[in-house]
């Protein structure tokens, strides 16, 4: 057995005399002063591990795709009279609701389904600074793609309603777009409770669109037909609540208690259940 | 310097690790070795944190592993070279490691050049990767932050024999620096050529633990004969021991009259040799058990915690004594 140190003979394009990774002496012992990992970097590298790939470069991209898709379907189809800004913000929101989530969703389930945990958390072990950087990461991509959504709706509504030839109605203020960040946050973050709890990336993202897509339809259904449904339905449904406050904004004193308490209980506390879990779990 | 004390880990009625207790000292390559399933694997994940244990405690460089400050600086692991975001290039994977343990950019470069993986390899998607080209990436990520641990899951899996041996030279020179290394591998013979110190794990217990010289002292002599009734019966009055073994018979141009049966014997040739001449038994096989290396002391030892029973014979020892009274009363 040689004992030559980190050279690779069985590598002829390296240099064999001086191993490449230490230019130190043979002899002098590998060691480091420990020092920690600030959150800001974690952050950082959870936000970047969202988009390294190809599939999540497409996601990003989608949601500026999707703006711009939109903001030339409402100047294509809708009523020339219906040019306001809100009518444009409130279009680019809706496919923002469901790329958002499925970011939040990946960027949870991929350390399970692709199994980078096992680097992940052995890299960082404390896996709740791990989930608090993935949530940190999350809203400050819902936070840009409120800025994509009203960069792409003010210029819609200056392109539509200059081709229309009418004015243009800015129906918008800073607190609307707060109420939009606010319903996008929260829906991503029904999306990254799901991807902790299921931690399997198709299970949770099938199970975001149920959420979004066919409970609100059923429910609706229901508040239909029964009329208690109906009157407690915001004390209920935190779906519709969410897109009371994505779609009007303005809600009532009433409803922001309602939002609060849907939220509490079917965010706040599933996501709670998930973190526990999931700092529990095994990791493979 | 990695300490592993009494950890137990259950599934359900299930153990996959039993009160397992080792150590791997710093300045040299502990070789964890065990047949698949064994629980080499969950021992090393309870080691970095990634499962927790039922019982019992692991500390590496004296502290628990989430109580690192930046593990990646300390304790470099491979745990499974495939475990890798398939869509992310072999570069960005470790560009994301450097990033969270602080590291230049240049390791990067330093890394892949180290591990021979070349620029246009290096952009490639993991998903496009061999085996090999993931182990070498694997060991890459590990050896990233110049840890003082290495802790490798069967990392000579998927190399070639070239890959093989540089990876040994590798390891080799990291624990001459005074790393420790601990590695696993179900392929003896790999591990018999790097390893220093031998931690064998049979069915989540520790069936054996010590350097490999003083494993390797313990194989004796191999003897192989057709009169195997005999020959027990001569090294029982002898008073010395052996051991049934499963070691097939090689180049045996008498198949027809039967391999013989082969047993390894805690004495040297000359003894057993001399031993037979008196008990006038014809030996097919005399040799030193070094020759048949640690494989056989390997199946010796996990012989009944093994999955595949090809020994004819019934696994596990006994001693001569107790070998000829059960002859005596038959």
């Amino acid at each position: 057995m040689s004992t030559t140190p980190v050279t690779s003979c069985a590598e002829p394009r390296h240099h064999p005399s001086r191993p490449p990774n230490r230019p130190r002496v043979d002899n002098e012992p590998v060691t480091h002063p420990p020092r920690g990992i600030p959150l800001r970097r974690v952050v950082t590298v959870e936000l970047r591990k969202s988009f390294d790939t190809r599939a999540g470069l497409w996601l990003l991209a989608s949601i500026g795709i999707a703006a711009v898709l939109t903001t030339g379907a409402v100047i294509a189809w809708a009523p020339q009279t219906e040019f306001t800004y809100s009518r444009f913000t409130l279009a680019i929101g809706v496919p923002m609701t469901v790329i958002l989530p499925i970011i939040a969703v990946l960027s949870v389930t991929a350390e399970w389904s692709q199994r980078t945990g096992l680097t992940t958390f052995t890299l960082l072990p404390h896996r709740g600074r791990v989930l608090l950087a993935k949530g940190i990461g999350a809203v400050l991509v819902a936070v840009a793609a409120t800025g994509v959504a009203f960069a792409a709706g003010a210029l819609g509504n200056i392109v539509g309603t200059a081709m229309a030839g009418i004015d243009t109605v800015w129906d918008q203020n800073l607190i609307d777009v707060g109420y939009f960040a606010l319903g996008n946050i929260l829906l991503l973050l029904v999306g990254f409770t799901l991807g902790a709890l299921i931690r399997n990336s198709p299970g949770a993202i099938v199970a975001y669109m149920v959420y979004a897509f066919v409970v609100p339809g059923l429910l609706a259904f229901l508040a239909f037909n029964q009329a208690w449904f109906r009157d407690a339905r915001g004390w209920l449904d935190p779906k519709y609540n969410q897109d009371l406050l994505l779609q009007a904004g303005d809600l009532t004193g009433e409803q922001w208690i309602q939002l609060a308490t849907t939220t509490a209980v079917w965010l706040a506390l599933p996501l709670t259940v998930a973190v526990v879990n999931l700092l529990r779990a095994e990791v493979k | 310097m990695i300490t592993v004390e009494s950890v137990t880990k259950r599934y359900g009625k299930y153990s996959a690790v039993n009160d397992v207790t080792f150590t791997a000292q710093p300045g040299r390559v502990t070789g964890f070795l065990g047949p698949n399933g064994a629980g080499k694997s969950t021992t090393m994940r309870i080691i970095v944190g990634l499962t927790p244990p039922t019982h019992g405690t692991a500390h590496v460089l004296g502290r628990r592993f989430i109580d690192l400050p930046n593990p990646g600086l300390e304790v470099g692991v491979l745990l499974d070279a495939s475990a890798q975001h398939a869509g992310r290039t072999g570069r960005e994977v470790l560009t994301l490691a450097t990033k969270i343990m602080g590291l230049p950019p240049r390791r990067v470069e330093e890394m892949l050049e180290l591990v021979s993986l070349t620029d246009d390899e290096a952009t490639r998607h993991v998903r496009d990767y061999s085996l090999g080209m993931r182990q070498r990436l694997g060991i890459a990520h590990a050896l990233l932050g110049e840890p003082e641990v290495l802790i490798l899951d069967e990392p000579a899996n998927g190399l070639d024999p070239a890959g093989i041996r540089w990876m040994r030279n590798l390891l080799r020179g990291y624990a001459d620096r005074g790393a420790t290394v601990l590695l696993s591998s179900h392929l003896l013979h790999e591990i018999e050529v790097v390893a220093d110190d031998l931690v064998v794990i049979g069915n989540g217990r520790i069936v054996a633990d010590g350097s490999k010289a003083q494993l390797l002292t313990r194989a004796g002599t191999l003897v192989r004969t057709r009169h195997p009734d005999q020959l027990t019966t001569a090294l029982a009055i002898s008073g010395v021991t052996y051991t049934e073994t499963g070691v097939p018979s090689t180049g045996d141009q008498l198949a027809d009259r039967g391999p013989g049966r082969t047993l390894r014997v805690e004495a040297d040739p000359e003894l057993v040799g001399h031993i037979a001449h008196r008990a006038d038994v014809a030996l097919i096989e005399l040799r030193d058990a070094e020759g048949a290396g640690l494989e056989e002391m390997f199946l010796q030892l996990t012989a009944d915690t093994q999955r595949e029973h090809h020994h004819p014979s019934r696994p596990g020892a006994h001693t001569g004594a107790t070998d000829s009274q059960e002859e005596a009363a038959a």
